[in-house]
């Protein structure tokens, strides 16, 4: 069973079968079980895994052999983790749907897109990671312009021709890499291996860049973001911000900065500042918005521009807690979203203004509600805290004021989670909702996962930095700038 | 050879059972000539070596692969006839007739190893087409099409005989080994008349292939010919024109590509930017492809600026993938139009409820045109890129990548009318008839066989 190809296939198959589920209730306990032999397939792997520097599960055929293209999979430290955090969330993301009535082709296109997903972060071959950057992007697009609400139509082409022109021009760097290689391949080994004139490393720099900033994002390409997530279905923003701009982050750590260690050398500061501003800047507007969704959004842009920062920083420290992090964030941010969508379901509002006291009456969603946001603040014993600690650890050994301003996301993290919080849960009970009923059944269940996930990683971070540590040791040394 | 003859044969079969009102009989002789047209090319795959009838031929696998390419896409486009010129014309045994000669005109663009074969390819290919454009007799856009189509078409059969003599004057002969040799012999002191030469079939040809600024002629024939047409004209015609234009520049020209490279390189930016920035501003689907088929003629060009080991099989793979997707997005207009009357974006309007199928296959063609991965253009366009880095265009692909981004947008245009508007007449579904399904699973599945296992194509050539 540790051919990595079943865990590619079954979402695929998953979604071909979706495709032809007849009814919407039938589609999601199909989807819901698929997803569960998903993470029942993953099993295998998490115990067969040696958390050392190696590529394993490795899986490579020739897949256009004139060009010699192939299509190659493994799993090392840096990608297994979020290869869990992905097969992990999916019955979560499901889950949380089970209280709507939602089309089956949903669920299909979220298959595809778990698919594209995993692609991505298996991907050892420039080629077949593109196919799954861009396999990932076509689901994500219908999903949040079939199901989104607002101007959605517009938001979302903005937001597809925006990711996609940013992965054109790395499509283009990935060609002029392939002819630079010997044998003209597109292997990430021999990617690595090049020796590249400065010139030349410079604006492949960017070209890459450009199309990991757009999709993670990083100040100033963030403008398509908090339009799509605030207009998106809640499982759509889920899985954007919880899974799909892990692909960005997952794509420095993986190809930018290997691949043209000068060009990062060179820029690297420049990228590191953005992620700064990004964060303070994200911070300051999170602070101001009324929307609530708009307001989560935001809050993970500053979130991702200390994952980025850490990363770009290129140190232990940073590296590891960048995967951490991106795990945590993962976890939170579904939570985060779920929340804010059970209160919509129950007062049919978002806006800040018109919600409170909602806690006199939801107890229970309140004490979850209050875990989860503890998680996204980074507060000690939940999973946010190490993961923070060691990116602005990594940004310190650089520089005292990168961790200075980098800082400022928990000072400025806390101020708005806890308005969110207060706004909403706290106050007089308006009269309108003081028949709004808590949380049960799904929900309760889905939450408590989360809560549960973000204590445990909490207390035991370990579990993720002991998987990721010899990869990253190995990378940090191999790849120096 | 034997394909080609089956062709012709069958075309005045085809006339003669018109004349005898066997209306029937039409569509499954022409099916089953075709059948058999395809056997031939498939049975000779491997065995041309050497040019045969005193060198006017060469069927090497280049140009079978691009008949088999051509027979193929004509085999597509007239099953989808059966109900379609039944319902524009009572003669139908003439279209039947005027497109197997046109398909045969296009089998000798593909294989012709003369200069003089391959003007008698493109005019038998071509007087047949002006005779379509045209056969709606009362529709004054057909008309107006047909006449615009026939001048233009004139002009540029002029541009290339003159060519064509000019080389002759050059070196003496027409035969394109002997061009060769020639220009081998003479690297340095090559008669002006024989750039005059190079020049003047350049602009032929891209009149043919619809690139700028050779192209005012593409939008309003496509639009005005019945869509049947314009998807034989935008498809077929389009390969077969590729087919012969790279024979020509690898083959023979390549030993001077310092020459009409930079020419190139212009009207291929110049191609790219028309087609796409126009076919942005189009409120009717069928303009829009009109448009994008430039824009692809553009894409397509790139294989011949940059004539690696890969040019021969990237032109056929972007072919494929192009013809069959314009072929699916055709097919759908015709639905639509049927049954809306309007072939504008708005037509399309919640076909994604009504018509999931057709709706899906449009979306996939749509995303083959686009190049999204796992499709069929998808490859074709990475072929195409990857030749032109070879030789580091790196200034022209970051224009075509802005021009791909581009046409992203107007692609998606149709999907999003087709998904996320509302119907405009209710709940009521396109009628699909059986043909038509086939048709469209069949590109769809070929389509998505190429962008995922694309060693099916690439490897023939």
């Amino acid at each position: 069973m540790n051919n990595l190809f079943i865990l590619l296939l079954l979402p695929v198959a998953s979604a071909v079968l979706l495709a032809f589920a007849k009814s919407s209730s039938t589609a999601k306990w199909i989807a819901l079980v698929l997803s569960l032999v998903q993470v029942a397939l993953t099993i295998p792997f998490v115990c067969a895994f040696v958390p050392d520097a190696s590529v394993q599960f490795e899986q490579s055929f020739a897949w256009i052999s004139s060009l010699n293209i192939h299509f190659h999979i493994g799993l090392d430290g840096i990608s297994f983790p979020l290869v869990l955090l992905t097969n992990g969330l999916f019955p979560l993301i499901i889950l949380s749907t089970f209280s709507k009535e939602i089309k089956h082709s949903f669920y299909a296109l979220a298959s595809f897109m778990q698919a594209g997903l995993l692609l991505v972060f298996m991907a050892l071959d420039a080629f077949t990671f593109y196919v799954g950057w861009e396999a990932a992007l076509i689901p994500i697009y219908f999903i949040c312009a079939l199901w989104g609400d607002g101007d959605r139509i517009k938001v979302n082409l903005k937001f597809f021709i925006y990711t996609f022109f940013g992965s054109l021009f790395m499509l283009i760097a990935i060609l002029y890499l392939g002819q630079q290689t010997p044998n003209k391949d597109y292997e990430w080994t021999s990617f690595v291996a090049l020796d590249l004139s400065e010139y030349a490393q410079r604006w492949l720099f960017w070209a890459f860049f450009i199309a990991f900033a757009i999709k993670i994002p990083i100040f100033p390409f963030h403008t398509w973001q908090p339009d799509t997530y605030t207009n998106a279905p809640t499982a759509g923003t889920m899985l954007l911000a919880g899974i799909m701009l892990k692909m960005g982050t997952y794509g420095v750590i993986r190809w930018l900065i290997p691949v043209v260690p000068f060009g990062a050398s060179t820029y690297g500061t420049v990228a590191l500042i953005l992620c700064i501003i990004g964060i303070v800047y994200a911070s300051i507007i999170a602070f101001k918005q009324q929307n609530a969704k708009r307001l989560i959004a935001y809050s993970s842009i500053a979130h991702v521009g200390l994952i980025t920062a850490g990363i770009f920083a290129w140190n232990q420290e940073g590296l590891q807690g960048a995967i951490l992090q991106m795990v945590n964030h993962g976890i939170s941010v579904i939570g985060l979203f779920l929340v804010l969508d059970i209160i919509k379901s129950r007062t049919g509002t978002n806006t800040l203004n018109e919600l409170g006291g909602l806690a006199y009456n939801m107890p229970v969603l309140a004490t979850l509600f209050v875990i989860i946001m503890m998680g996204a603040v980074g507060l000690p014993l939940t999973n946010g805290f190490i993961g923070e600690f060691l990116l602005l650890k990594s940004l310190y050994s650089i520089n005292i004021w990168y961790a200075a301003f980098a800082g400022l996301t928990l000072i400025f993290g806390a101020v708005y989670m806890l308005r969110l919080f207060q706004k909403s849960m706290l106050g007089t009970v308006d009269s309108s909702y003081v028949k709004v009923t808590d949380v049960k059944g799904v929900e309760v269940l889905v939450l408590v996962i989360i809560c549960a996930l973000i204590i445990a990683l909490g207390i035991f971070p370990n579990s993720i930095l002991k998987l990721s540590e010899a990869s990253v040791t190995q990378l940090v040394q191999s790849v120096k700038f | 050879m034997g394909a080609i003859i089956t062709l012709s044969l069958l075309g005045i079969l085809v006339l003669y059972l018109g004349l005898y009102k066997a209306k029937s009989l039409l569509l499954p002789v022409t099916m089953l000539g075709l059948v058999v047209a395809l056997g031939f090319e498939i049975s000779a795959w491997n065995k041309g070596v050497s040019p045969i009838y005193n060198g006017m031929v060469l069927f090497d696998n280049f140009a079978l692969a691009f008949s088999i390419l051509c027979i193929v896409i004509t085999g597509l486009i007239l099953f989808l006839s059966k109900e379609y010129f039944r319902a524009i014309s009572n003669n139908v045994a003439e279209y039947y007739c005027l497109i197997l000669f046109s398909l045969t005109g296009a089998l000798m663009v593909c294989s012709y190893h003369n200069l003089a074969m391959l003007f008698i390819g493109i005019e038998v290919m071509s007087v047949a087409l002006y005779i379509l454009v045209g056969i709606r007799k009362t529709d004054f856009a057909s008309n107006e099409a047909a006449l615009k189509y026939f001048l233009m078409g004139a002009f540029s059969t002029g541009f290339l005989l003159f060519g064509i003599t000019l080389l002759y004057g050059a070196t003496g002969t027409f035969d394109i080994t002997g061009i060769k040799n020639y220009l081998i012999d003479n690297p340095t002191a090559l008669s002006p008349l024989f750039y005059g030469g190079i020049l003047l079939l350049l602009v032929g040809l891209l009149f043919k292939v619809g690139a700028a600024p050779f192209h005012f002629w593409t939008p309003d024939v496509y639009d005005g010919a019945p869509i049947l047409i314009t998807s034989y004209m935008s498809t077929v015609v389009k390969v077969a024109s590729f087919a012969g234009f790279i024979k020509l520049f690898s083959y023979v020209f390549s030993p001077l590509q310092d020459f009409w490279t930079p020419i190139l390189l212009l009207i291929i930016v110049i191609t790219l930017f028309v087609g796409n920035i126009t076919a942005l501003m189009q409120s009717s689907f069928k303009r829009m492809l009109a448009y994008s088929s430039i824009s692809h003629a553009g894409y397509m060009l790139f294989a011949i600026i940059s004539l690696g080991a890969n040019a021969n099989s990237s032109i056929l793979t972007y072919g494929f993938a192009y013809s069959l997707a314009s072929v699916a997005a055709f097919a759908g207009l015709i639905l639509v139009k049927r049954s809306h009357g309007s072939d504008q974006f708005v037509a399309f309007d919640g076909l994604g409820k009504t018509n999931p199928l057709l709706a899906l296959v449009i979306t996939v063609s749509m995303l083959s045109l686009a190049g999204i991965p796992l499709t069929a253009g998808f490859i074709g366009k990475f072929m195409l890129f990857r030749s032109a880095m070879a030789d580091y265009h790196i200034i022209l692909l970051a224009l075509a990548v802005v021009n791909a981004a581009i046409g992203v947008y107007y692609y998606l245009r149709v999907v999003v009318h087709m998904y996320f508007y509302p119907s405009i007449t209710g709940e009521d579904t396109v009628a699909v008839p059986t043909s038509f399904n086939v048709v469209l699973i069949l590109t769809l599945l070929l389509t998505v066989l190429i962008g995922i296992y694309p060693n099916c194509v690439i490897s023939l050539l």
